[in-house]
């Protein structure tokens, strides 16, 4: 393992991106930056920009409008990159997985890297998840 | 051996490693202290080390609509410049180099990395930065006119020396004008910084970063380091002009670390404390209460050298 990538696994700032989700899953990305679960102890911080990001949180079921938007700001991101799918919804999109708007999965879309279940997740099931990307990236490389 | 010994003043002690070293540790103490604020417990002691070394690991992306090469040469002006402030402010207790007119160097040198950020944020082509720029811009014209005052309040105080030892030794912090003039400045330090209030320009979640927003990888991070130097120089350029100076003699050091950690824990709450203001409160707080403030403290200053009262 390099030394860019263990600093990188110390400091993964993350970029939040909702691709139509019912905004429970967002609210729950937020609870993990409060005071009671902090996750800036661990070096994660929410960044304003894509390419300031380490990891793409993606919640929702990826409709049709958002997906193209998805790739492109995947695109956009400087590698490496991490992409997180968050909630049951951008699994395998969830209670939508037979509607006329949602065609395709999150992961058919681009390479994910980790999957975090939950509708919506808990705050320790985000964490829990971000902990889990870190030892398949530090296994993997 | 001068060679040898302006090298090491230059890159080693005080120069650039120390002063980076230094900022590092500030910047984490900033992060540490408003984690501790918002009852968090806060990044480790190498998160900016960290951040760092991350961000030079990654790919840099060069605007195809912009111009890449001012994109990637406003950086490093930036930092070039904020270092040599840094070490022009810690070489002179050291080794009592000071040039007459170095205070209106130093001056100009902590200009250029909020114009750094405008010219990189312009160079880059993305709308949202070019918003941020022209908020930079009208928070420099801003919070420059007040900034000057006060040196030049300073200058006076010192009897018109514009040496950086001149100042250092005459600056008088317990009279009325000096108290205001050292808020005052404090108030402009925070928008040189771009911290909260005055983070207009690289608001993050109505302009995603602003200025930043098309930078990554090792350009970004050299941002961050210039983030970190200033945050180190512009403390110890108001100890220097404004607070009695550096000394690095005996108990002094102490002193000097002593003034440094409050004024740094200043600017922590301040940023803690207050929401981000609109463009056009910053400009009419700089241009009308403290511009106001500046110059009511110069005629302080005026009335007490005229009539002869000393703590004014």
């Amino acid at each position: 393992m390099t030394l860019t990538t263990k600093a990188l696994l110390k400091s993964l700032w993350v970029f939040h991106l909702s691709t139509g989700s019912c905004n429970n899953c967002d609210i729950e990305v937020l609870d993990c930056l409060t005071p009671r679960h902090d996750v800036e102890r661990f070096g994660i911080k929410l960044a304003g920009s894509i390419r300031h990001a380490d990891v793409l949180l993606v919640t929702g079921s990826c409709n049709r409008k958002s997906a193209a938007l998805l790739q492109k700001l995947y695109k956009e991101a400087p590698q490496p990159c991490f992409v997180v799918a968050i909630g049951e919804c951008s699994l395998s999109r969830g209670i939508f997985i037979h509607s006329y708007n949602c065609p395709q999965p999150l992961d058919a879309l681009v390479p994910v890297s980790a999957y975090i279940p939950g509708c919506p997740p808990k705050p320790e099931a985000i964490i829990s998840g971000v902990l889990k990307l870190i030892r398949k990236v530090k296994g993997k490389r | 051996m001068d060679v040898l010994f302006t090298g090491l003043y230059v890159l080693v002690f005080p120069g650039f490693l120390t002063i980076l070293v230094l900022g590092f540790f500030s910047s984490w103490i900033e992060r540490k202290v408003t984690a501790r604020v918002q009852y968090r417990k806060g990044p480790p002691l190498l998160q900016p080390v960290y951040d760092v070394v991350k961000l030079l690991g990654k790919e840099t992306i060069l605007p195809k609509r912009g111009n890449p090469f001012v994109f990637a040469a406003a950086p490093l002006l930036g930092l070039a410049s904020s270092s040599i402030v840094a070490v022009m402010l810690m070489i002179q207790p050291l080794v009592a180099s000071s040039f007459v007119g170095d205070l209106i160097v130093v001056v100009y040198l902590l200009t250029l990395p909020s114009l750094a950020l405008v010219i990189g944020g312009a160079a880059s082509g993305n709308p949202l930065a070019s918003q941020g720029v022209s908020r930079e811009i009208k928070l420099m014209l801003g919070y420059e006119l007040p900034f000057l005052i006060v040196v030049a309040l300073a200058v006076y105080k010192a009897g018109f020396r514009i040496d950086l030892e001149g100042l250092s030794g005459a600056s008088a912090p317990l009279s009325v004008s000096g108290v205001i003039a050292f808020i005052i400045a404090l108030f402009c330090v925070q928008a040189k910084l771009g911290f909260p209030p005055f983070d207009v320009a690289e608001a993050e979640t109505e302009i995603m970063s602003g200025t930043y927003i098309e930078y990554s990888g090792p350009l970004l991070a050299v941002f961050k380091i210039t983030q970190a130097v200033l945050l180190f120089t512009l403390p110890v350029f108001l100890i220097t002009v404004f607070w009695g100076g550096i000394r690095f003699v005996g108990l002094d050091i102490f002193w000097f670390a002593l003034k440094y950690v409050v004024i740094l824990v200043l600017i922590i709450v301040i940023k803690n404390t207050n929401p981000r203001i609109r463009i056009d409160q910053a400009l009419k707080f700089f241009w009308g209460f403290c511009a106001g403030a500046a110059a009511a403290a110069f005629g302080l200053a005026v009335a007490g050298n005229v009539f002869g009262i000393a703590w004014l």
